[in-house]
């Protein structure tokens, strides 16, 4: 190009604009990288503890269980609980019954309780992904020296009858369905609680209050709250529902009240927290959806003689519904992994019976995979790892079905 | 409010300002405005930017009080009622002074919908197909989009949604349609459109309509009010002068008028 004459005050200098934005660009690509490299490292990890060679040994050898030849593992609930029976104290035994009647357990949990009680596998060591796969016959050679009793295998931690099996106070026979059902129970108690309040508050803030001083505070308040360290709602959850609400969530003024509960630390209790804990996020989410509804909407529709209900009803929500969802799925996502709160409000740790009520007590994931890694025995990091994949497939599909949701209303013309 | 019906000796003018004045706080917008609105006449209120047009168009039908810290003095009788007065509800005032927007703002929901809902939240109880059908056709839209009634009103073209826009302010059955600038943002053939579309209308509506084209109100409307700023203490917009359309731009009386609408001023 013939070149420009330039007056003498611009110092143009296109290539070195250009310099400095390439160099821009790089330090941008290398936080994204950083971020993803941390990402990965994380998973890797995870992964690392999941998978393996563990070695076990059975207390009590499972083939001198067999009786008239069927094996432990196809004997009937009648045949395993007169199992317990013989080889339990009557006072052990009894205890099971009181907890929950044999009549009333599943096969698969008596023949747990065989394997914890009698059996009782125990693990003696446990090897990492990388090791199991690089030092294969080194791993045989030592488990055939120092543990000739022990059977070794490649297992995956994460199975589906972990997922399916109750707790237990053995690595190699624990599960989470507890937990699992737990965090569903707890999150459906948030979500039933939070949305409608955070959503109401949100259209009052954005569409009724009007804008004096008293709105602004609550306004900035609103934002403060957001920021607020989750432990310090879980005491606020302590001393309100737990405390002082406690006739209401032990289900006491309903009559209600689970035989093993009696106090407030309960799912519903659990659940109100944590509603506590993301409302803030939700109203501002809510207002910040409902704030991007063009205003030439609100004018379009009171033009036609609107009321200001009609107009928010028909208009206003319908639009900013899909980013009210967006917000409230980023909320809930929170909630699933919050631990403190919980272990304030009081999460049971070693529950093995389902949730079956608002009233009952619970655990949740978050404080399994917590309570897991404080354990000494390095089983239990597996287990953890291994619960931390559920957390996360959990999180996934609930965000995904989340965002079908959202989809389906932001569907618009 | 009471309803207006064709029997009683209805006066000429639909709607009326008696010495009005616009305030957005402490701001005086408007100041002064004393002119009337014919009926089933278009009245054309043209001016330069900023000089409070919009502004009197919006205190017609009570939509400025949708921003705060609006305030009026004066009056504006509608059918020789005060719409001010504490009595009046402004949701009834808009259900009978529709408005049309300088931006076409379809709701985003399909051609029907968008005529149909207004007048649902009315409670229409006859035959919504015929309805939506004779604000189409009223509109000038109905050949047009009779085949797609079920897509979206935001797929249409500028011109389209403005008429959209006018057949959905219709389905409420207004008896004044307020029109601030509606061919603003539309080419030449869509104006064109609109401008044969209020002629139309005209025979059972009242028009009011703000506009920058001075053709356009030379052209389409019957009596003309000419607003301009003036230096009253604080600078203020106010009609300097109200008149039938073809003397506002053949013979006005005021300099400042023939100095704009011949386009030597503004």
């Amino acid at each position: 190009m013939k070149e420009k004459i330039i007056h003498t005050d611009y110092n143009v200098n296109i290539e070195g604009r250009n310099r400095s934005g390439t160099a821009w660009r790089w330090i941008f690509q290398a936080s994204t990288i950083v971020g993803i490299l941390a990402l990965v490292a994380l998973l890797l990890n995870i992964m690392d503890a999941s998978f393996g060679y563990v070695a076990y040994e059975a207390k009590v050898n499972p083939a001198t269980l067999a009786s008239n030849g069927v094996p432990l593992e196809e004997q009937s609930k009648e045949q395993l609980v007169a199992l317990l029976q013989s080889k339990l104290s009557s006072g052990a035994f009894n205890k099971l019954d009181k907890d929950e009647p044999f009549e009333k357990r599943s096969r698969a949990n008596v023949l747990q309780i065989v394997n914890e009680r009698i059996v009782k596998y125990e693990v003696v060591q446990v090897w990492d992904l990388w090791s199991s796969l690089t030092k294969s016959a080194e791993i045989k050679a030592t488990v055939a020296k120092d543990f000739p009793q022990a059977d070794l295998k490649f297992i995956s931690w994460l199975t589906a009858d972990f997922i399916t099996r109750p707790q237990s106070s053995e690595a190699i026979t624990t599960g989470v369905r507890t937990a699992i059902l737990g965090s569903l129970w707890t999150i459906l108690f948030t979500i039933l609680f939070a949305f409608p309040i955070g959503v109401g508050a949100a259209i009052y803030l954005e569409e009724y209050a009007i804008d004096n001083w008293l709105n602004r505070l609550i306004r900035t308040n609103i934002n403060n709250l957001a920021g607020v360290p989750s432990i310090v709602y879980g005491i606020l959850g302590l001393a309100i529902f737990v405390r002082t609400l406690e006739p209401l969530t032990s289900g006491e003024i309903f009559g209600l009240v689970d035989a093993t509960t009696a106090n407030g630390r309960t799912v519903l209790a659990a659940g109100l927290t944590l509603g506590l804990l993301v409302l803030p996020i939700i109203i501002i989410n809510a207002q910040e959806a409902i704030r991007a509804v063009p205003q030439s909407l609100r004018k379009a529709s009171y033009g036609i003689g609107a009321t200001k209900w009609q107009t928010i009803w028909s208009h206003v929500l319908p639009n900013a519904m899909p980013g009210i969802l967006t917000g409230t799925i980023l909320a809930i996502s929170r909630a699933i992994g919050e631990t403190a709160p919980l272990v304030v409000v009081g999460a049971s740790t070693a529950i093995s019976f389902d949730p079956t009520s608002p009233f009952s007590k619970f655990t949740t994931l978050p404080i399994q995979i917590y309570q897991w890694t404080s354990r000494p025995q390095p089983e239990f990091r597996s287990v953890a790892a291994a619960t931390i994949l559920v957390l996360l497939i959990m999180l996934l599909s609930l965000n995904a079905s989340a965002v079908v949701l959202r989809n389906r209303f932001s569907r618009r013309y | 409010m009471a309803q207006s019906s064709p029997n009683t000796e209805a006066s000429k003018y639909v709607l009326e300002t008696k010495d009005l004045g616009i305030y957005y706080g402490d701001f005086r917008a408007v100041t002064g405005v004393n002119i009337p609105v014919e009926r089933h006449k278009i009245t054309a209120i043209i001016g330069p930017s900023g000089c409070g047009k919009s502004t009197l168009l919006r205190a017609f039908n009570r939509m400025n009080e949708l921003s705060p810290g609006t305030r009026i003095e004066g009056e504006i009788r509608f059918e020789g009622e005060n719409l001010y007065d504490p009595s009046v509800d402004p949701v009834e005032v808009r259900y009978r002074i529709g408005m049309v927007f300088q931006k076409p703002n379809p709701f985003p929901k399909s051609i029907y919908e968008n005529i149909a809902w207004g007048a649902r939240i009315h409670g229409f109880k006859g035959k919504m197909d015929e309805l939506v059908e004779s604000c189409l056709r009223q509109a000038a839209l109905w050949d047009e989009v009779k085949d797609k009634l079920q897509q979206s009103g935001l797929a249409l073209s500028g011109g389209q949604q403005q008429r959209l826009c006018i057949a959905r302010a219709l389905a409420v059955q207004p008896e004044v349609i307020l029109m601030d600038e509606p061919a603003s943002a539309l080419d030449p053939i869509a104006t064109l459109k609109i401008e044969e579309l209020m002629q139309e209308l005209k025979k059972n509506y009242t028009i009011v309509i703000v506009t920058h084209n001075m053709q356009q109100a030379a052209r389409a409307s019957d009596h003309t009010a000419m607003m301009m700023l003036i230096e009253d203490g604080k600078r203020s917009g106010t009609v300097i002068e109200f008149d039938k359309t073809n003397t506002i731009f053949t013979n006005p009386k005021d300099k400042r008028t023939e100095g704009y609408v011949t386009g030597r001023y503004g």
